[in-house]
């Protein structure tokens, strides 16, 4: 079984969140409207509803991160739902506990979802496979392959500003190889049946496979920019540079750095994203991060109510039983 | 069987406008609950003619058997365009059953301020509470036996029926 599969039940309704890929237009759209629903609750004198009072959620982080984790932990706890963090790379794993030792120990303490991060792809797919039946397992990022949340939030953001998407042009730009935002936001996209989606990068900073995603290929910003009504810059990881995958980061900048210069080739209208944090003079120029057409710090809101949508909605869907639909 | 919801809202603007008069209340905020609740305070808004902005709430999130029955997947977003506080609120539900949706939907008010007051609106009163719950304002009273439901269709026209559940 995929793990597209595998996060589905026999009516096709969501239980755990890996990836987007294979997901329909129905689920994607499912997520975004419960997350438009859940956005103005951060407006509210009391930032907290009841849905998930009584449930147990984990932030399962084998991989450093600070605004994820922050994030999925502020969705919980503004459904009510208790919330753990462990980051398990400074103890069990590094004490010789298998994934799976670590993962019994945790059920053990009678908790209903897993929000895992970890360095390796397909991790988040083995804990859905072993999980007991009544637990949602969320992928927060693993290695080089999906970010299904983040994926949402950037597709979220965009359908606030440009709801039209058969009508829209995205252009990505920078680390694409490594990248699981990049990966889940094309799926989303495409799913979602935006016009074009372009990704702009070095040949190096490419995988073979990626015109397979459906995607158009620039290697230069001049061309890939023009008349985009939304560039998504990905962040730049230095250990790349070490690896000779790179030029230095004046070049990279010189070279694709997001300026105003190469904004203007951009629809008047067009938005900035980046999934952050930004590398500021690296992989986006100060003045466009912190310009009026960036919506970078309403990305950081609006992946809120994206994750309390999803934790809503998978765990909403383990509690019901199937008879009911059927 | 069908009923004539049109002339149930008239019978309900005339007993709102009585017991507001009562109480003094000059400038009400009327809050709908989604769906139907929402189809018959956008009536009464404007039948009374009140200034205040509509107010709607989606109890999704809010309702007592999430456990059992999951989000609703239409879902929509809750809109209080005013301030709650100290405001008097006129909650406008399309049928009062059990109560539970009318807890739900209390609930959720008191979490954007404490209004001054809160009175009950509803169409249908179909009996068979399990909340301590009662309507000010009543379009009708309806003694449904069990097997029956009563469903209130629109927005245009807007009917309210009884059917038997198959």
């Amino acid at each position: 079984m995929s793990a597209a599969n595998l996060q589905l039940d026999r009516q096709g309704r969501l239980l755990h969140f890996l990836t987007v890929e294979g997901l329909s237009r129905r689920h994607l759209t499912e997520i975004l409207d419960t997350a438009e629903s859940l956005r103005g609750v951060a407006e509210r004198r009391v930032k907290k509803l009841p849905t998930l009072h009584g449930k147990t959620v984990v932030n399962l982080f084998f991989e450093a991160s600070t605004r994820t984790r922050t994030t999925f932990e502020l969705a919980a706890k503004r459904l009510s739902a208790d919330v753990l963090n462990l980051n398990i790379a400074t103890s069990a794993t590094t004490k010789g506990e298998s994934l799976l030792d670590t993962l019994r120990n945790i059920e053990a303490m009678q908790c209903d979802m897993f929000v895992v991060r970890h360095p390796q792809s397909g991790a988040a797919e083995f804990m859905a496979r072993h999980v007991k039946p009544h637990i949602a397992v969320l992928n927060a990022g693993d290695g080089c392959h999906a970010h299904p949340t983040q994926g949402m939030l950037d597709a979220f953001t965009i359908r606030r500003h440009k709801p039209d998407f058969p009508s829209l042009q995205v252009a990505i730009v920078g680390d694409i190889l490594h990248s699981r935002v990049a990966r889940s936001l094309i799926h989303a996209l495409n799913i979602l049946g935006a016009g074009e989606v372009r990704v702009i990068a070095p040949r190096t900073l490419l995988p073979a496979w990626v015109e397979s995603l459906g995607v158009r290929v620039f290697h230069s910003p001049q061309a890939g920019l023009r008349e985009v009504d939304v560039i998504v810059m990905l962040r730049l990881q230095r250990e790349r540079m070490e690896r000779a995958l790179l030029p230095t980061e004046q070049e990279f900048f010189q070279q694709y750095g997001l300026t105003e210069e190469r904004l203007a080739l951009a629809k008047p209208d067009a938005i900035v994203m980046h999934p952050g944090p930004i590398n500021r003079g690296v992989e986006i120029d100060s003045r466009v991060a912190d310009g009026p057409r960036s919506v970078i710090l309403e990305q950081v809101t609006n992946g809120i109510a994206v994750r309390m949508a999803v934790m809503s909605i998978t765990l909403g869907n383990h509690a019901r039983p199937l008879e009911e639909d059927a | 069987m069908v009923h004539d919801a049109e002339f149930l809202i008239e019978v309900m603007a005339g007993q709102l406008q009585d017991l507001l008069a009562r109480r003094g209340i000059a400038e009400p905020a009327l809050v709908g609950v989604h769906t139907g609740g929402v189809w018959v305070a956008e009536r009464l808004h404007q039948r009374l003619g009140i200034a205040t902005p509509l107010g709607r709430l989606d109890i999704s999130f809010y309702r007592d058997d999430f456990s059992r029955i999951g989000v609703n997947p239409q879902v929509r977003p809750s809109e209080l365009p005013f301030d709650v506080d100290e405001r008097h609120v006129v909650l406008i539900d399309d049928v009062l059953y059990t109560g539970r949706t009318v807890r739900a939907a209390l609930n959720e008010l008191f979490d954007y301020g404490r209004p001054a007051s809160v009175l009950l609106a509803v169409l249908a009163d179909r009996g068979g509470r399990e909340l301590p719950v009662e309507a000010n304002v009543v379009g009708t009273r309806l003694k449904l036996p069990p097997g029956q439901q009563i469903q209130l269709v629109g927005p245009e026209p807007l009917q309210l029926l009884i059917q038997t559940v198959p």
